[in-house]
């Protein structure tokens, strides 16, 4: 069981962004893509989540074997197990946290069955205290003049509560600061487990002392280049992306 | 859990009709002999007879309004349309008692359950004439009056006298002429002074027959410190031909006296309607318009409140939303006719598809007045590039002691926010239809309970059937 991306190319206009890249996460595993600003990270998310600005030209993501561009449209494919944190999360006016964490739950419900109101509550309260998230922030309109941290910790708040069976998070270090990225951080682990695979995207290693990777990759023009442990981030973090690029240059 | 109430004024369950055997047909077409016909089933008195002819005569004197408005209205033919259709004027006081086919409808349509479950009082139009009304024991025995327009003209002539065409004058349009020349059913209230009546009044409008034209009549009048709100329904099966509702609502509000008057219509996509509501606020009375405007073909309707007296108020919150190839003219007049008047607009539109939504909003403030305060904020939703929105305020404010903010805003639901929303699990459709309960939720928050819970399944409907 496993998130498999193949050969993935994808393109936005004429502009080709992934250019053949292969990743493998074994289910209960954490992996990390590092790269430049550029070098893809954030397509490589939306184009697994279904971005309509995004063309797949070739390759495939196969999640736990099921491919998921044979489904159309990304809430399928959401509801298949897949969960994107954004790097910058949409405001939707008028909508309360509440009633949109709920929309997104019920939508996984069979046909004529009703999610339950109280169950709800106390899932939903147990995770904002988790996240150490004011529950007067359940009648606050999604992302609607949210800070930068609260609305990264929005994102980690409805992954929680979706339980997907992948995640990728776009660099949801960005934006915050020291106190915030570590009570992300927890609630973050807590979601790491054996029936679930997290794949983080970040620029800096920072991330990577709070979450500690299994295996880092290493993304440079559209490609994964390089992986390795979690001493790789380090390295990099150390001698910076061009030393990549040297070592692909010596092995070329 | 609590139990939901359900209006059931949905189009997927109003559109269904039964053959009915109409007791009195005034037949196709509009002369001097449909109104004596109308009159002589009504046994209208004299004076009523007359205004019916004079308005007759106005109504035929007066141009279309297609030098402001949408020239869809040529495609009326009031020739073809029938004026009057009923199976008698007496109204069923039990539902017992009511005809086997109209009851059916209605209880299809679920109004005797919402009787039972939260109303002061019910009545059911059918076509022409109300065929049930009904009043709660406890609220009759208060003295409010709440009959059928033609019950009030008989039983109560000396209050419907007073008030009966005096905030409305006959020729204020060509359609207020045409009711006027042919009205028939819709409701008569009377609230007596201090009286607040606890639960809502409701009245539920039925179009069953084809090529018909429904043209019912509103009086509602709070006598002093007395307080009610009033709730209607409109539903009208699908027909292929062209169906009119042209109604007039007057509401006086004496001293003090508060009236609330909420609309949730759904008309059939045939539907021509063309409404005209205005109240009269007397010192310190407030009367307030929630319109929420669905369906129809073309509807045009600005609720107004003349503030004729020191301190009274005036408020209209209106949403519409214009579906395919629907029109929602919609908008409110302010007329401030005394100092300290203050009114307040707030306006939402969505537009889906090819639907088009047009604000048209009037504010009048006299150079004579002092200390009046009106505030109008229309906001629009675009959902997608062949719709449009248009928006005609025309303010007018003298006096240099008078305050008036306008506020307009067209937005858009982005590719990125339904993307966003689907990336969560919730559909095409779903996306839709939270951002589109998002934009109008501020409003919503302020209707009655069972009335928001109708109008969220309403919009659900209309974007399911947006994204097909």
């Amino acid at each position: 069981m496993s998130l498999k991306i193949e050969n993935l190319h994808a393109n936005i206009g004429d502009r080709e962004i992934l250019k053949g890249l292969n990743l493998e996460m074994p289910k209960g595993e954490v992996h990390a893509i590092m790269g430049k600003n550029g070098s893809g990270k954030s397509t490589l998310a939306k184009v697994m989540a279904g971005h309509p600005d995004y063309e797949v030209s070739a390759g495939q993501v196969l999640l736990d074997g099921l491919n998921l561009f044979e489904m159309e449209e990304p809430d399928q494919r959401a509801r298949t197990g897949l969960f994107v944190a954004f790097q910058y999360p949409m405001e939707v006016p008028g909508v309360t946290i509440a009633n949109f964490i709920r929309a997104a739950l019920q939508a996984r419900l069979p046909e004529g069955e009703e999610l339950d109101a109280v169950d709800y509550y106390h899932h939903l309260y147990e995770k904002m205290d988790l996240l150490k998230i004011d529950r007067k922030f359940t009648s606050r309109a999604v992302n609607e003049g949210f800070s930068g941290g609260e609305k990264k910790r929005c994102e980690i708040l409805q992954m929680a509560m979706l339980n997907p069976v992948y995640a990728v998070l776009d660099e949801t270090d960005s934006g915050l600061d020291i106190d915030a990225l570590r009570i992300v951080s927890e609630g973050v682990n807590a979601m790491r487990s054996p029936e679930r695979g997290l794949l983080v995207i970040t620029h800096y290693q920072r991330l990577l002392d709070y979450i500690v990777p299994d295996v880092v990759h290493v993304m440079v023009d559209g490609r994964i280049v390089m992986s390795g442990d979690k001493t790789l981030a380090h390295k990099l973090e150390a001698e910076g992306y061009d030393w990549v690029e040297k070592e692909l240059l010596q092995k070329a | 859990m609590e139990t939901k109430p359900d209006l059931n004024i949905d189009r997927s369950v109003g559109d269904f009709h039964y053959d009915v055997d109409y007791e009195f047909d005034a037949g196709i077409g509009l002369s001097e002999k449909t109104i004596d016909y109308i009159c002589d089933v009504k046994k209208d008195p004299d004076w009523i007879r007359e205004f019916r002819k004079e308005a007759l005569r106005k109504f035929n004197s007066m141009p279309m309004p297609t030098n402001w408005a949408s020239h869809d209205l040529d495609n009326i033919v009031f020739e073809n349309i029938r004026y009057y259709l009923s199976q008698g004027t007496q109204p069923k006081r039990s539902w017992d008692d009511v005809p086997e086919d109209v009851k059916r409808t209605f209880e299809r349509l679920g109004i005797p359950e919402q009787e039972r479950k939260f109303l002061a009082g019910v009545e059911a139009q059918f076509d022409s004439e109300a065929a049930y009304s009904n009043i709660k024991a406890a609220v009759g025995e208060q003295g409010v009056i709440f009959v059928g327009s033609t019950e009030g003209l008989h039983k109560h002539p000396e209050i419907f006298k007073k008030w009966f065409g005096k905030v409305i004058p006959t020729g204020d349009n060509k359609f207020s002429a045409l009711n006027s020349a042919v009205f028939s059913g819709g409701s008569f209230i009377y609230i007596p002074p201090g009286v607040k009546v606890k639960h809502p009044l409701q009245a539920y409008f039925r179009i069953n027959a084809e090529n018909f034209g429904q043209f019912e009549r509103t009086l509602i009048i709070a006598d002093e410190g007395s307080e009610v709100m009033y709730m209607e329904g409109c539903t009208a099966p699908k027909f292929e031909t062209s169906t009119l509702h042209s109604a007039v609502v007057e509401l006086v509000a004496l001293k003090g006296a508060k009236i609330q008057y909420i609309t949730v219509q759904n008309w059939s996509a045939n539907v021509f309607n063309l409404v005209t509501k205005r109240g009269l606020a007397h010192e310190e009375a407030e009367i307030k318009w929630i319109d929420c405007n669905i369906g129809s073909r073309l509807t045009m309707k600005y609720p107004g409140v003349i503030m004729k007296g020191r301190k009274a108020r005036g408020e209209v919150i209106s949403i519409a939303l214009a579906g395919d190839g629907q029109h929602q003219d919609t908008g409110a007049k302010m007329v401030h006719a005394a100092d300290e008047t203050t009114s307040n607009i707030v306006s939402k539109s969505i537009s889906l598809g090819s639907g088009r939504s047009t604000y048209r909003g009037l504010v009048q403030i006299g150079r004579h007045l002092k200390g009046c305060k009106n505030n109008t904020e229309c906001d629009a939703l675009l959902i997608n590039t062949e719709s449009r929105t248009d928006t005609y305020p025309a303010i007018t404010v003298r006096g240099k002691e008078n305050a008036c903010q306008h506020e307009a805003s067209v937005s858009k639901i982005s590719a990125e926010q339904i993307f966003y929303m689907q990336q969560r699990g919730i559909s095409k459709a779903a996306a839709m239809s939270l951002a589109v309960n998002g934009f109008v939720n501020d409003l919503v928050q302020q209707f009655p309970m069972e009335y928001s819970v109708e109008l969220k399944r309403l919009i659900d409907l209309e974007m399911e059937g947006s994204v097909g």
